[in-house]
C-alpha cells in the first residue's frame, strides 16, 4: 500500500517529469529584437510558434518589422516598441518597409 | 539632357569641396549648414512630389523622405544648440539651394508620368551626390564626435533612401 505521503512524492515526481519534457512547447518564451543605426540586432537562434518577438526601436527614424508573407507588420514609430506573436513554423524573411537594406530572417520551428 | 546638366554640376559644386578639404576643410559650422541644407532641399523635393503625383508609390517615398530627413535635421538643430554651434552659411549651401530652386521649377511644369520619372530619377542622383560629399569631405572633415557620429548615421541612412528610389525607379519603367 502507498502512504500519503510518497503518494505526494511521486505524484511532484511525474509532474516535474512532465515539466521538463515539454518545456518549450508549453510555455512561450519572449526575446527582445533591438534596432538600432539602422539594423536589426541579432536574432534569437531557436524560435518556436507561440514565441513572441518584441522589437525595439532605439533609431530617432521610424521604422517597421514587416514580414515578407505578410504574416506580420509591426510599425515602429522612432523609440517605439511593438509586439509580433509567432503564428505559424518555418523561414520567414522580413524587412524594414521604409528602408528595404534592413531585413533579417526569422527561423521558427 | 537638363537633368544630366544639373545633376553634374551639383556633382561639381559638392566635389569643389574637397580640394578645401584637403588643406583645411570644410569647418563644423559650414558641414552643419550644408548637410542641414541638403536635407530641406530634399523636404521641399518630396513636398513638391506629394502635390503633383498620383502613384502610390512615389507617394510613399515621397512621405518617407520628408519624414526621415525632418528626423535628421531635428536631430541635427538639437545637436548644434547643444554645442553652441551656429550653422555657418557658405558658397556650397547657396549653390545646393539654387540648384534645387531650378530643379523645383523645371519638374513643375510636368506631370503624370513625366514628373514621376524626373522626380525619381533626381532622387536616385541627388542621394547618389551628396552620399559621395558626406563619404569623402564632410564626414573626413568633422571635427567634432558626435557631429561626425550623425552624418555617418545621416550617410547610412541615405545610402537606405538611394536604394529605395533605384527600386522605384526600376518600377516606373
Amino acid at each position: 500500500m502507498i502512504g500519503p505521503r510518497r503518494f505526494c512524492l511521486g505524484a511532484a515526481g511525474i509532474a516535474a517529469l512532465l515539466l521538463a519534457s515539454v518545456p518549450a512547447a508549453a510555455a512561450p518564451r519572449t526575446y527582445t529584437v533591438v534596432i538600432a543605426k539602422l539594423k536589426f540586432g541579432p536574432l534569437p537562434a531557436e524560435l518556436h510558434k507561440g514565441d513572441r518577438i518584441v522589437w525595439v526601436n532605439r533609431d530617432f527614424l521610424r521604422h517597421s518589422a514587416t514580414a515578407a508573407d505578410h504574416s506580420f507588420d509591426v510599425d515602429l514609430p522612432a523609440g517605439a516598441k511593438g509586439e509580433t506573436v509567432l503564428k505559424k513554423s518555418g523561414s520567414i524573411p522580413f524587412v524594414c518597409r521604409y528602408h528595404p537594406g534592413m531585413h533579417g530572417v526569422l527561423q521558427v520551428k | 539632357m537638363m537633368i544630366k546638366c544639373t545633376l553634374f554640376a551639383t556633382a561639381a559644386l559638392l566635389a569643389a569641396a574637397a580640394p578645401a578639404a584637403a588643406a583645411e576643410g570644410p569647418t563644423d559650422p559650414q558641414i552643419a549648414h550644408i548637410a542641414y541644407t541638403a536635407g530641406t532641399i530634399d523636404i521641399a523635393a518630396a513636398k513638391q512630389a506629394l502635390a503633383k503625383t498620383h502613384n502610390s508609390s512615389v507617394r510613399a517615398f515621397a512621405q518617407e523622405m520628408v519624414r526621415d530627413h525632418k528626423a535628421v535635421n531635428d536631430k541635427a538643430l538639437a545637436l548644434v544648440h547643444k554645442l553652441h554651434v551656429t550653422p555657418q552659411a557658405n558658397p556650397t549651401s547657396a549653390a545646393l539651394t539654387k540648384q534645387a530652386d531650378e530643379t523645383r521649377a523645371r519638374l513643375s511644369h510636368l506631370s503624370g508620368a513625366k514628373f514621376d520619372r524626373a522626380y525619381v530619377d533626381n532622387e536616385v542622383a541627388y542621394h547618389k551626390t551628396v552620399n559621395g560629399a558626406l563619404e569623402n569631405t564632410l564626414i573626413p572633415s568633422a571635427n567634432n564626435a558626435q557631429l561626425k557620429s550623425l552624418l555617418e548615421t545621416g550617410l547610412t541612412l541615405f545610402r537606405e533612401h538611394q536604394a529605395h528610389a533605384e527600386q522605384i525607379a526600376k518600377g516606373l519603367k
